[in-house]
């Protein structure tokens, strides 16, 4: 702690930064990934075909598959093919034994036949997604500390900002190839040139898990009953009780219009219809969020399956829910077409290099100080190992992950949970590495290894691919040849920053103490 | 680092507990508050407390590091805590009667 304010906001800002860095720096990453979740999940199943066909038709198939499959089902959810994800995909319980919801089973359809598709086993995007607020943690150890670290976040970015007097000057200067003020200089502009970015998906996220982490006004205003609050906040409709009598199910695909009448157009993304043999059967048809900003629990339209009645649909929301709603989709990117989402993602990457840049900044500051003696202090040390391996290291799981979804038999027992093993042998085998290896030469060789694997995404893809490249163009599958150019891209980058690292690394012998005097005039807190 | 005198290190860490947990109460009193004070429906004065209560947390830890000695830290705690508590209170029994 130091004299003044602006110094002590600066203290602040530097722990908390050092203390979250590394896990922010992975929650960013595998966050800004989510903004790809449905395009990276359709990469990794390429047996999904991408076509051309309504609504209308792909519900038409799917009620034909469960009428003849799971005509007994307690409910069945139909997954609609979207721009976005052009799956079909259909689940359903049996009612099991007791009262109890029986096991869940799930199946691709292709949504031009209706045929069941063969598709490999993996946990696509969601893995990225899941993983960047459950941290791979039992329930809901994982939520909290990733909630924990956007507070901290939050204090990082507010602090961050008091910190820096001339923050729009300061915006428009960068000097490169001056070691260290070249990484201030960076840190400041990708932190001042996304701010709003960075300061409304910190906050969202708080937003989000807010009645996990700070439940003491349910508690207290609904003296203790937090179920009656859920259910004053989102008033589901209660869908009408099976009486036990058959009942003739209405075609669905028509209940898909006469949704879109009510919300006065808008698209749907999943169906379900509860006890769907019954003579109250009970439709839903969900909206999907890519409609609009607020994201909403099932904004559904209700109606009977067997008459056709409408029964009820879901009010608008008061004014505080709407707005947290809207912070839970402004954080989610949903409503976002394909040139936000680019933008999205780029702004996550910034946030992503904000917090890189600021670990390599703590650490290099204080390296300069033993930089004569060449003996490096146990917790300096530490710093470095994690660096690498929170950052290079991370690099190198994702590009594995991606890899393994190509090499890994498609015959292999559990073979998406060995797609994430894979991606942790890999990030945990890079910390090893780190351990015995030198800083720099552990940053080169872990920088270069991650831009060689994701160089190989593309070419695995085609390798193993029975499509060629033509008939993607042909069939207009953007979304699997932006991925293998994002690798490629990646991969070229890294490759850049690996050669970097190399030569800075042979020039910084010679020119200690030019890198020293620039280093005292800038503010060393 | 390793010169740093025993009491700086106990102020140091006085200031991060009251803004870990003193942060977090003040946090929990704030929201309490609207959600029994503001003029709203009972489940949108909640959600409005509970997101205003993000910014009150953000507030106090601030006030814990920019405070010139780490009692001052807590006093400053201290003090809203207890006429947020006592506006809480308050406003739990005007509900329960």
């Amino acid at each position: 702690m130091k004299e003044g304010f602006r110094q002590a906001m600066a203290w602040l800002h530097t722990w908390t930064g050092l203390i979250f860095g590394w896990i922010l720096f992975a929650i960013f990453l595998t966050g800004t990934l989510s903004y790809f979740n449905d395009e990276i999940s359709h990469w990794m199943q390429p047996e999904v075909p991408v076509r051309q066909v309504s609504s209308e038709a792909s519900l038409t198939l799917a009620q034909r598959y469960l009428q003849q499959h799971a005509a007994g089902a307690g409910r069945w959810v139909i997954s609609l093919p979207s721009a976005r994800d052009p799956g079909l995909s259909v689940s359903w319980q049996m009612p099991g034994n007791e009262g109890r919801r029986g096991p869940r089973e799930q199946r691709q359809l292709d949504p031009l036949s209706g045929e069941v598709l063969q598709v490999r086993d993996t946990r696509g995007g969601d893995f990225f997604y899941r993983f960047h607020y459950q941290l791979q943690m039992p329930h809901p150890w994982g939520r909290w500390l990733s909630t924990s670290a956007a507070m901290l976040m939050l204090v990082a970015l507010i602090t961050g900002i008091i910190t820096h007097k001339k923050i729009f000057k300061d915006f428009f200067t960068f000097r490169p190839r001056k070691g260290q003020r070249s990484w201030l200089d960076g840190h400041n502009a990708v932190g001042v040139l996304v701010l709003p970015f960075h300061l409304m998906i910190t906050y969202s996220s708080l937003v989000i898990f807010m009645y996990m982490v700070m439940p003491a006004s349910i508690l207290v205003a609904y003296q203790g009953d937090t179920d009656s609050f859920f259910s004053e906040l989102f008033p589901a409709s209660e869908s009408p009780k099976a009486q036990g009598q058959p009942g003739q199910l209405l075609a669905l695909a028509p209940f898909v219009e006469r949704a879109r009448e009510h919300w006065g157009g808008g698209q749907v993304n999943l169906v379900t219809v509860s006890h769907p043999g019954d003579v109250k059967a009970t439709v839903n048809v969900m909206r999907s969020s890519a409609d609009r900003v607020m994201y909403e629990f099932g904004n559904a339209v209700a109606f009977d399956g067997v008459s056709g009645a409408f029964l009820t649909a879901d009010p608008a929301r008061p004014t505080p829910i709407a707005i947290a709603g809207s912070f839970y989709g402004l954080h989610l990117g949903h409503f976002a077409g394909p040139t936000l989402r680019w933008l999205y993602f780029i702004c996550g990457l910034a946030g992503t290099a904000m917090i890189g840049t600021g670990l390599v900044i703590w650490l290099g500051k204080r390296q300069l100080k033993h930089a004569k003696s060449g003996v490096m202090p146990f917790e300096l040390r530490l710093v470095e190992v994690l660096n690498i391996a929170s950052m290079a290291g991370l690099l190198i799981a994702v590009a594995t992950f991606f890899c393994a979804n190509r090499l890994l038999p498609v015959s292999l027992a559990e073979r998406g949970e060995w797609e994430v093993n894979s991606f942790f042998i890999a990030w945990g085998l890079s910390l090893v590495h780190a351990l015995v290896r030198r800083g720099r030469a552990a940053w080169v060789e872990q920088l270069a290894l991650a831009a060689g694997l994701f160089c190989a995404v593309p070419l695995l893809d085609a390798l193993g691919s029975e499509q060629s490249l033509r008939v993607l163009l042909a069939q207009g599958d953007w979304a699997r040849l932006g991925f293998d150019l994002t690798c490629l891209g990646s991969g070229v980058f890294l490759a850049w920053a690996a050669f970097k690292m190399r030569r800075a690394g042979q020039l910084g012998g010679k020119a200690p103490a030019r890198t020293a005097r620039v280093i005292s005039k800038v503010e060393v807190n | 680092m390793k010169s740093l005198p025993v009491s700086y290190r106990l102020a140091v860490t006085s200031r991060v507990l009251a803004a870990l947990f003193g942060g977090y109460l003040l946090a929990a009193l704030a929201s309490i508050c609207m959600s029994l004070w503001l003029p709203m429906a009972r489940a949108e004065a909640v959600v409005s407390g509970m997101m205003t209560s993000f910014l009150v947390y953000l507030v106090a830890v601030l006030w814990c590091f920019a405070s010139r000695s780490a009692w001052q830290a807590w006093f400053g705690l201290l003090l809203p805590g207890l006429v947020l508590a006592a506006f809480g209170g308050l406003g739990y029994g005007l509900g329960q009667s």
